[in-house]
This record gives structure tokens, sequence and C-alpha cells, in this order.
């Protein structure tokens, strides 16, 4: 009941922190209007109503995933350089648990993400988007999150360990763009990609909300997509000891 | 029992020199540090900068892992139950960093209160009666960004009180406070042995020292060098006296030289504006300012003057060993 409820508080402060910062804030309001108007553009070429509405979730989840794949590196990066890095790790609650409610709170900023982006692409673009199974949708969109977060939270364990792997934060970002099909069907790609697709939540959480949308049935994609969003955080888990030791045997938690 | 207990504690760190021929380079931050503070002790931990404090400090809270050695609070290795003395120790350290700026005074307690797991039922009075204390009340709700350095510090204190911790480490807690908030801030943490509570701390300010620690272990280049109360180490200089003679343009050399004199302690040389006050500690039994004066050959000489040692003579004299 404390681990949950201190989860639950954390999670807020996060989130106050992140809102009230001007350049996450200015980033997180214009880089989703810059994918979809990208998006859109490429694909109302096609002068196919259908692409331009999977181009339009497409862009949304791109939102959502640049969020949480490069701000989950620099979260960890802002403790070094505030120096709360090593005050966390001397708390006695598991590191794991700390972890986990500040990348929940990047993903948060996702639900935004999608909500800007399907916005844009109505007034902007006319693109009318009709969600076929509001409830479904939106469950969805909230097991997407939550596995988004999950996977930041993974990154971020190691961002932990290699105080230079916010790097490959942002290193992710665009391959799994196109690997996991937000914007090219995954048909189109190689054979030898689709193992790497399969086992990125991101894949399962786009068919979940492209299917809710359109009609279909999300549930099997979202179980996969939530399914490998807690592999990611038992991962994490089961690794962050190791990593702490391993800073702590360092010396490396204090350096910035 | 001892509360907290250090034993041949060693820590070494690997760094690498040079860019594209890296070569790795060890170095020993702390070499067989061994004591123990008893309970209700406020223990001082003294040394100048680069000696081992904060490393000593680290290992003790658990941030790092000696290198060889051991060391427990309350009876739990800090290796081996890191948990268990995580939830029963307070950290405190100097400057104005591990503060989220962007959260008020108050945001931030909240959330150290959530991370120590401080019941809901009794946080927000804990809260409350720590901001009385370090004097934050009514400044609470505003953006810690905005706090002064002294406040900054005093919010560390109130969040290192928060679970009301059984054992204090301090790490240079008074660290660029202006004199008033220093003096404040040396009044609280006396409190802490009065109610009971075990105190470490690290500073190299002697005064500090000397006014707030029962016991204190002198720190240099890794290695405990002297340990006492304040009292026993002035005690091993007080038989000496000082010589301090204002110089102008002193040249390293001849500090050096005068190092080698027959019956120095110690000689050190403080800058104070546009000249520098040479410190020559001697032996009671030898008279050395003839001596002292003729090495200065070629120096502007302005006052000279005597006194008794005080224990930054017995700090000086102790590190420079």
């Amino acid at each position: 009941m404390s681990s949950l409820r201190f989860v639950f508080v954390s999670w807020g402060l996060q989130f106050k922190m992140i809102m009230r910062s001007p350049f996450d804030g200015i980033g997180n309001v214009i880089y989703p209007l810059f994918f979809a108007t990208v998006a859109f553009f490429v694909f109302r070429a096609g002068h196919s109503p259908r692409t331009l509405v999977y181009a339009s979730f497409g862009a949304a989840v791109m939102g959502m995933w640049s969020s949480v794949s490069t701000s989950a590196g620099s979260a960890m990066q802002r403790e070094r350089w505030w120096g709360t890095l090593e005050l966390l790790v001397a708390a006695p609650r598991h590191f794991a648990l700390v972890l986990l409610p500040a990348t929940l709170g990047l993903a948060t900023v996702g639900i935004y993400n999608l909500a800007a982006t399907l916005l844009w692409g109505r007034l902007l673009f006319g693109v009318h988007l009709s969600i076929a199974h509001p409830f479904l949708f939106a469950l969805a969109v909230v097991g997407t999150i939550l596995a988004f977060g999950g996977l930041g939270f993974l990154f971020a364990v190691s961002f932990v360990r290699w105080r230079a792997a916010w790097v490959l934060g942002n290193f992710f970002e665009y391959p799994v763009w196109l690997i996991c099909g937000f914007l090219v069907p995954l048909a189109l790609l190689p054979g030898w990609v689709h193992p790497v697709s399969w086992a990125l939540a991101p894949t399962w959480g786009m068919n979940a909300i492209r299917e809710s949308a359109l009609g279909g049935s999300p549930l099997d994609d979202l179980g996969l997509c939530l399914g490998l969003g807690l592999g990611y955080v038992a991962l994490g888990v089961l690794v962050t000891d190791r990593v702490l030791r391993a800073a702590r045997l360092r010396g490396s938690l204090s350096l910035t | 029992m001892a509360v907290i207990e250090a034993e041949n504690l060693h820590r070494t760190y690997r760094t690498t020199t040079g860019t594209f021929r890296r070569r790795a380079k060890s170095v020993e931050a702390v070499r067989g540090v061994s004591f123990e503070v008893g309970e209700g002790e406020l223990f001082g931990l003294l040394g100048p900068n680069g000696a081992g404090k904060t490393t000593t400090i680290k290992m003790l809270i658990t941030l790092l892992i000696p290198t060889a050695g051991t060391a427990r609070v309350l009876g739990y290795d800090v290796v081996e139950s890191p948990r268990e003395v995580r939830k029963r120790i307070g950290y405190v350290f100097g400057g104005e960093r591990g503060v989220y700026e962007r959260l008020s005074g108050y945001d931030n307690l909240r959330y150290f209160a959530e991370l120590y797991g401080v019941p809901p039922r009794i946080q927000k009075q804990r809260i409350e009666e720590l901001l009385r204390l370090v004097g934050l009340k009514g400044r609470e709700h505003e953006r810690a960004e905005g706090y002064s350095r002294g406040m900054k510090q005093r919010l560390h204190v109130a969040r290192g009180l928060l679970h009301d911790p059984q054992v204090l480490f301090l790490d240079e807690p008074t660290l660029g406070l202006d004199p008033v908030g220093a003096r404040e801030l040396r009044s609280t943490i006396a409190s802490f042995t009065a109610a009971g509570k075990t105190v470490l701390m690290t500073t190299h300010y002697m005064f500090e020292a000397d006014s707030l620690c029962n016991r204190i272990a002198v720190i240099s280049r890794g290695e405990i060098v002297a340990e006492g109360t304040p009292m026993e180490l002035k005690s091993r200089v007080e038989s000496g006296r000082v010589t301090e003679v204002e110089v102008f343009g002193i040249p390293e050399e001849t500090v050096g030289r005068l190092r080698q004199l027959d019956g120095v302690l110690a000689v050190s040389v403080e800058e104070r504006e546009q000249a520098q006050v040479l410190s020559v500690q001697t032996r009671a039994d030898v008279q050395l300012t003839a001596s002292i004066l003729g090495h200065l050959d070629g120096a502007s000489i302005g006052r000279i003057s005597y006194r008794e040692p005080t224990l930054e003579d017995a700090y000086v004299a102790l590190v420079a060993e």
C-alpha cells in the first residue's frame, strides 16, 4: 500500500516538474505537431484517405515514443546534475520503485502528444477520424503508455550505470518509428527486421490503437503490448540491484 | 555497542589518463581508516580538501562499496545490509545541489517523506515541525530555485530528519553559509545529540569541530593521523608556541627550508590582502626567531608576534606531518 502511494505521489511530483520546465514544455508542444505535419504531407501525396488516417495515428504514437525515449535518459542525467541521484540511491526504497514513477510521468506526457497530433491533423489537414471502439481505444492508449513507461524504465536503469547512455535514448528514437510500424506497415520491412519489431512493445501498442480506432479487435495486440511492458519492468527490477552495485563499486553515482 | 564502526576501510578509485592512448590509474582516497562512534556522540572527521572525508562518509551511508575493510552502522554491515542501514540513517551534505529546484520546499520534503516511508498520518505534522525547526516556515510553498544557499542548506537538514533517523551523517553541512546562517545551523546540529541522536560530521573548519564535537579524528591523505577530544588534540601542541611573521612575497622554497629547521613542528602561510602571514609552530624549548628571520632574507618583513597554539595549529601540524 505504501509503495502504491509512493508511486502515485511521486508520479504526480514528477509530472509537475516536467510541466514546469519551459524547454521541456516547448519541446513537448512543438515536436508532435512537427511529426504530424511531416507525416501528413508525405501521406497526402498518396491521395488515399485511409493512408492519411493510418499516418495520423502513427504520427501520434511517434510523439508519445519520442517523449519517452529521449526524456528517460535526460531525466536520469538531470538527477545527476541536480545531485539528487545519490539521495535517491541512499533512500531505503527499492531503486526500481523510485525510477518507475519518473518514467511513467514522462510517458503520461504522451497523452498530450496523441491528442495534439490528432487535433492538428483535423484542423490543418482535414483528417476526420472516427473511433470505432472509443472504450477499447482509450484502453489501447493507456496500455501503450504503460508499456512505453516500462521500456523507458529499462532505459533509465541503464542510464544510472552508464552516464553517457542518454545518447542511446536519442539513438533509439528514429529507428523505432520505422521498426515498429508507426509510419510504414511492417510487411514492407525485410523479414529479418520482424523479430526485432515483435520484441518491441510499441509495435503491438501501435497495432492496438489502430485496430480499436478502425473497428478491429485490439485485445490480442494490447495483451502482447502490456505483457512486453511488464517484461521490461521485470527485467529492469532484476538488473537494478546489479547495476547499482556496479555504480557503487565504480563510484560513478556522484559523477555528472 | 558502537553505533558506527569502521574497520580498516580502504577505497581506491580507478581512473584513466590520456585521450587516444588511455592508461588506467588508481587513486587511493582512503587508506585504512578505523574508528568507532558511540551512541549519542557527535564525532567529527576533520581534514583538508581531498583528505578522504567524503569518501569515508559515502562508504558508511552505502553509496560506495569499500575496496577493503568493513563498516557497520547500528550493527548492520554497509555492504551486506544496505537497506537496513538506509532506513536508520539521515544524510545531509553542504552546498546547493541535492534539491528539486522546480518543486517547492514543501513538495521536496513531501517527496522524500514518501521515499523514506513516513506514514501519511504523521507526514504533514512532521514536515510542519521541521519547517519550523530550520526556519523555512512561511516560505515552504515557494519554488526551491528561488531559495538562497542558506535556505537550501536548511531544506537539506529538514530532509535528512524527515524519518527521524537514529544516526545522522553531515558532510560539510555549513559549506558556503554566511556566518549567521552557519551559527544557526551549528546550534541546530548541537541539538541533535541532545535529542539522543548519534552524529558523524565532516568539516574542515577547526572552530566548528572544536565547538560541536565530543571527539575528532583528523584525516590526512586518506589516513587518520590523530583521534581524541578537542582538548586532547590541543594538548598535543600546548607545550609549543607559534611565531607569526607578516611577510611580503615569501618564496615556496623558503617555506620548505623553514620546515627543515630543527625544532620546527609545522609551517603554514596564510594570504591576507597584500601581505602573507607566516606561522611557524615550534617546540617550547627552542628559540628560533633569529633563525626564521635569517631564512627570510630578501623578503619584506612586517610585524612579528608570538602566541599559544590553538586547535588550528594542532590540525596544521597533524596534516603537515
